[in-house]
């Protein structure tokens, strides 16, 4: 939705502008000054606020909610309850499936986990909610709640997850050489700083909703179906977006509330979410248990590996973190089998968290291969190129590109592993004992169809128009470049709008397909509107290039004349004005010609038509080499990473400045993920006890040594229009293991439970 | 909405007398007030904001003597010359403590009052049982999740370590803090949580610190705050340790030895079984890391903070031989 000025990206020179070229994000200015104006920040007449109540048990049934204090309480207008809010329809789930008849209450009744919202109060002030909120007294009947994995059953088995070939078990068993063990992973949060929340507005049946989202088009469809309009009246403005990591892209309970409240009221309505709400009104990365068995013969060649999976999931909800998606792919080995259950526990309904599946799976596999390398006495990179898989195992496909062994060799080489003594414990600096350690990662290239709008102005300025977002990804910054480049117009004359439903329609930007998707529809609606400016200046009479014996024309620096310089040029703005032109516009898209307006219409509010990775000839993922140094203290067994080189095959870069920060982001948060990170449970109360940022700890800076990052990626045609594998969640995966692999290597321990915290090795 | 009165103090004395008012709470730097107040802990009906009086900022050190006001920031003490080099282990807890926001609004008074950080404590609505807050109502942590909580020093009532980390180096060596018509030593100043874990201050309404004063020693001036945590910056202690070492002539007895945790006990914990175990004795490893287990005697742990009982002996004889490195 914002315009921004490029003057003031700090670039000036052709190559940074280009497709390829280090371009500084050109959103950084409005954001450093403050200028960038985040959702919630609206400013809107007749503001209202409201405040949720959420549940303080885990399990059982309300039985009364008594509102009368609230209800005249100071500057009160509403206490919602089950029983007030108004009825909402249910909605699809982002696969489009058709939602149930029945109506859809976003204050519960029956409570399936602690925090869960059960009454909400609006008021004239946020602090009169709050404090409206406090006097509503909620009484319950509870019943003994699952609080993890560990109280459950087996679970329930989800057969789609499956993945065997060849005879897994009794290849282990036959095995000379065989490692087995039991991996797990907490469950952990996204914890943007940008909290979640929304303001909601009502205008007769339309509304406009202003909530930060990774998914315009998902949630406006979201909304239209909740409360019975059509599509087109519902718009979501996302401007800008303070982290999302999987977690904003979705319409949730909480979003229900507020454009209810707005419409029952008929005054907008802002809802924010507390920072404890944040860690109990949408999933984190579901708990996950993995035990990975590698049998191997004696030089190291992997004969067969069983994988067995369990994450949790909701009592009403279903959540599958796929385990089995890096185990499987991996390695090569002619005997694999990989099954997943889910257990139900009263948590809110697990979520997207980067790399959700590829991450947690990595850390079981890249943990299984070192405990294997170890061993075997064979080198844990060795181990790796030895079971380099060099087709796609689990599809039988070739790789698209797969860039590996360079990474491995790349990484290898800038870190100095080939100094590494092989020994645990062998390496030491003063009391802190010094461990080396490496770990690949992969995500999978989702593909979708993406459309854009590109305009040439009067003056020979480009609009580029998505309802995509930048969630500090660069996306602003990268179609600009796109936009530039095809035009051939200076980065300058470019500005992006995003983050308005009513702008070209777009995908989710989730599984790092955005960049993909959108610079190839910018990318075609760019050349569609370049072509016709060449043609109506090669034909139209008043064109000053009007009957010149050329076919084409060419544009450089917002300059056209004929490829062989030899004719007239003239500023795209004196072309426009010789035209009588406002504007030229086009609409470009990806989308198969034959698809039906249903068929679109649910291309970009559903992930139902995202291409499978493996579609047609080929296996199209990102590949990563991660290789660490710790150091731990060895009397106080704490951690801390010392330094991280890392090579990483995206494909080609669009702005490698933005990749290298998107990686080493991914690579900041694995940090995290290994050494701290973990929502931790009262098992009396079910309830997240440190759901708060002083207690969910996050690395700090100097909890982050310097980070190399090293691209090894080649362009990538089968991925993408314009050769980039997928960015954004590739660095994390690989991480914790690699940094386990170093602990253990520091220290002799092996620490399968994630976060590696100092009692583990004490 | 919660209302309250605000009242600016512009002398010592009108803000002594407004404390006395019923429910009536001081503001300084606010970082602790303001937070409790949030997670709906503290419900001042009348806050005095002391942070306007004038002459309670002065830091006056000389090698006999600290003089800290109770309104100076944690930041400029951390900083000033003169601590560092007589009580170098006073500015080491500061800059180990908080953040570099914080500590810049944060003051030495207010540091001193910081509540524990029990998850439970600073969670009234989803958490009504706990001692500290609703004196009889019982305790939500033991039995839960304990891992940060104290092995030293705790009771039936109550387990919640006492988080920060100035106080731990005043304790060592002998602090007083100035309340105006008394002076208390710091050590006495915190009680433990005993049957009345709601009293953790020997303070009365109506007082107000105004200082804290540190003697100088040779141990204060050879001294030391080894901090330990699961992360690197901005976190609170899973074993902290203030140790402070004064040697005889033949540089390797050990004539005058300080000792304090934090991280571990309801209270700034001197070790001075530690102490007495050392003294006159000479410094070598062996026997430092062997007198450093005294401090654990009593220990009761509840499960998850267990750790804390191998760590904190280990953090105090790092920290006696760091100083003993330095010689
Ligand atoms: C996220 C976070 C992390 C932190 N990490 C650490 C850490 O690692 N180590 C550490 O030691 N501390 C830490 N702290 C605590 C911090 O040091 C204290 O919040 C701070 O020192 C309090 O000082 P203040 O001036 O802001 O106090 P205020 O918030 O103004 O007051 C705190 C309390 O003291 C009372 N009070 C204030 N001044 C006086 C006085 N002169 N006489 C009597 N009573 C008074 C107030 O009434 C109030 O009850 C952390 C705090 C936060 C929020
Ligand atoms: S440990 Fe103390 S502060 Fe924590 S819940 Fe128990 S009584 Fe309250």
């Amino acid at each position: 939705m914002t315009v921004h000025d490029m003057k003031h990206a700090g670039s000036d020179s052709a190559r940074l502008e280009a497709v390829g070229g280090r371009l500084s994000r050109v959103d950084g200015p409005a954001k450093i000054t403050g200028a960038a104006h985040y959702a919630f920040e609206q400013q809107l007449e007749g503001l209202t606020h409201a405040v949720l109540v959420g549940a303080t048990i885990a399990a059982g049934k309300v039985t009364g909610i008594d509102t009368r204090a609230a209800e005249t309480a100071p500057g009160v207008l509403a206490v919602l309850t089950p029983d007030t809010i108004m009825e909402l329809n249910s909605a699809s789930d982002w696969f489009g499936r058709q939602p149930s008849e029945e109506t859809y209450c976003p204050l519960v009744r029956e409570v399936t986990f602690s925090g869960q919202h059960v009454a909400a109060v609006v008021a004239e002030t946020f602090e009169q909610a709050v404090a409206a909120a406090a006097l509503v007294k909620v009484s319950y009947d509870e019943m003994p709640a699952i609080v993890d994995l560990s109280d459950g059953s087996d679970g329930i088995p989800v057969d789609a997850m499956t993945k065997e070939w060849g005879d897994a078990e009794a290849a282990f068993a036959e095995a000379p050489v065989r490692v087995c063990a039991a991996y797990n992973t907490p469950r952990e949060f996204q914890a943007a700083m940008e909290p979640h929340g929304l303001i909601a507005r009502w205008e007769g049946d339309q509304l406009t909703i202003w909530e930060p989202s990774q998914w315009l088009d998902g949630m406006a469809r979201t909304y239209a179906e909740w409360f019975g309009v059509p599509f087109q009246n519902v718009r979501l403005v996302s401007p800008y977006i303070g982290g999302g990591f999987g977690s904003k892209a979705l319409a949730l309970a909480h979003s229900a509330v507020a454009a209810a409240a707005a419409k029952m009221l008929g005054r907008p309505v802002k809802l924010v979410l507390n920072r404890p709400q944040n860690f109990t009104s949408y999933g984190g990365r579901a708990a996950t248990r993995q035990t990975v068995a590698i049998g191997a013969d004696k030089a190291g060649r992997i004969q067969s590996i069983v994988h067995r999976g369990v994450n949790e999931t909701a009592v009403d909800g279903m959540w599958v973190e796929p385990l089995g998606s890096v185990t499987s792919i991996m390695y090569a080995t002619p005997n694999f089998s990989s099954k997943q259950n889910v257990v139900r526990v009263n948590t809110v309904v697990p979520g997207a968290k980067r790399a959700p599946g590829e991450n947690p799976s990595a850390f079981g596999i890249e943990c299984a291969i070192d405990e294997l390398a170890h061993e075997l006495g064979i080198d844990p990179l060795e181990m790796r190129l030895i079971n380099y898989a060099e087709q796609d195992p689990h599809a039988k496909k070739a790789w698209s590109t797969r860039q590996l062994r360079e990474a491995f060799a790349a990484g290898a080489e800038a870190f100095g592993w080939a100094k590494r003594s092989r020994e645990p414990r062998s390496m030491r600096d003063g009391h802190q004992l010094i461990g080396w350690g490496v770990a690949a990662g992969t995500y999978p290239v989702r593909r979708a169809y993406g459309e854009a709008v590109v305009k040439l102005l009067a003056d020979g300025s480009v609009e580029v128009e998505s309802s995509s977002i930048d969630m500090g990804q660069g996306t602003y910054t990268i179609l600009a470049q796109t936009a530039a480049e095809t035009l051939g117009v200076p980065v300058e004359k470019v500005s992006v709008r995003l983050g308005d439903s009513h702008f070209a329609r777009a995908g989710v930007t989730g599984g790092s397909r955005l960049a993909g998707v959108m610079t190839g529809a910018v990318y075609k609606a760019a050349g569609q509107a370049l072509d016709e400016l060449i043609g109506l200046a090669l034909s139209d009479p008043r064109s000053p290039f009007h009957g010149l014996q050329a076919n084409t024309l060419q544009v450089k620096g917002g300059r056209i004349a004929s490829p062989r310089g030899d004719g007239p040029e003239f500023s795209i703005a004196e072309l426009m004005r010789a035209l009588g032109r406002e504007k030229i516009e086009a609409k470009g898209d990806t989308v198969p010609a034959s698809f039906t307006p249903e068929q679109r219409y649910n291309n970009y509010t559903t992930i139902a038509m995202a291409l499978p990775h493996t579609e047609g000839d080929y296996s199209r993922h990102s590949w990563c080499a991660h290789f660490v140094e710790v150091r731990v203290d060895e009397d106080f067994g704490t951690v801390r990473v010392s330094r991280v080189v890392s090579a990483l095959d995206s494909g080609r870069l669009y702005n490698p400045k933005l990749a290298e920060s998107q990686w080493k982001g991914g690579i900041i948060m694995g940090i995290g993920q290994a050494l701290l990170e973990e929502g931790i449970v009262d098992r009396r109360h079910g309830r997240i006890v440190n759901g708060n940022l002083a207690d969910y700890m996050l690395p700090t800076n100097a909890d982050i040594p310097d980070i190399r990052t090293i691209s090894v990626g080649i362009p990538d045609p089968h991925s993408s229009a314009l050769g980039g594998k997928g960015v954004g969640e590739l660095g994390i995966v690989g991480v914790a293991p690699a940094i386990a692999n170093a602990v253990f290597h520091a220290t002799g321990k092996r620490v399968r439970d994630l976060p590696i915290t100092l009692e583990k090795l004490i | 909405m919660r209302d309250f009165s605000y009242l600016r103090a512009d002398s010592v004395e009108a803000a002594r007398n407004a404390a006395a008012l019923p429910g009536a709470m001081l503001l300084a730097g606010g970082t602790t007030l303001i937070d409790l107040a949030k997670c709906g802990v503290a419900e001042p009906a009348t806050v005095i904001d002391i942070s306007h009086i004038e002459g309670l900022n002065a830091i006056d050190v000389t090698a006999d003597r600290a003089v800290i006001g109770a309104l100076a920031k944690m930041s400029h003490v951390a900083d000033n010359a003169e601590v560092k080099s007589h009580f170098p282990a006073v500015s080491e807890a500061l800059w180990q403590a908080a953040s570099a926001q914080l500590r810049n609004m944060a003051t030495i008074g207010g540091n001193l009052m910081q509540r524990t950080r029990c998850p439970y404590f600073r969670d009234p609505q989803n958490f009504p049982v706990c001692n500290k807050r609703e004196p009889g109502s019982g305790c939500s942590a033991i039995g839960g999740v304990t891992r940060g909580h104290a092995v030293l020093g705790t009771s039936e009532a109550c387990i919640a370590t006492y988080p920060g980390d100035l106080a731990i180096a005043l304790v060592a060596f002998d602090a007083e803090v100035d309340l105006g018509e008394r002076k208390l030593k710091v050590e006495d100043f915190f009680l433990a949580p005993g049957a009345t874990a709601e009293r953790e201050h020997d303070i009365r309404p109506g007082e107000m610190i105004t200082a804290i004063e540190i003697p100088g020693s040779a141990a204060a001036r050879r001294s030391t705050y080894l901090k330990v945590r699961d992360r690197q910056s901005y976190e609170f202690a899973a074993a902290s340790a203030a140790v402070g070492l004064e040697l005889e002539g033949d540089g390797r007895t050990i004539r005058d030895i300080r000792v304090a945790v934090g991280g571990v006990a309801t209270k700034p914990w001197r070790a001075r079984a530690v102490e007495e175990a050392l003294k006159g004795k000479p410094l070598d490893e062996a026997s430092v890391r062997k007198a450093s287990e005294l401090v654990m005697e009593g220990a009761v742990d509840h499960g998850a903070n267990r750790y804390k009982i191998a760590l904190a002996p280990r953090v105090i004889a790092r920290a006696i031989l760091k100083l003993g490195e330095t010689a």
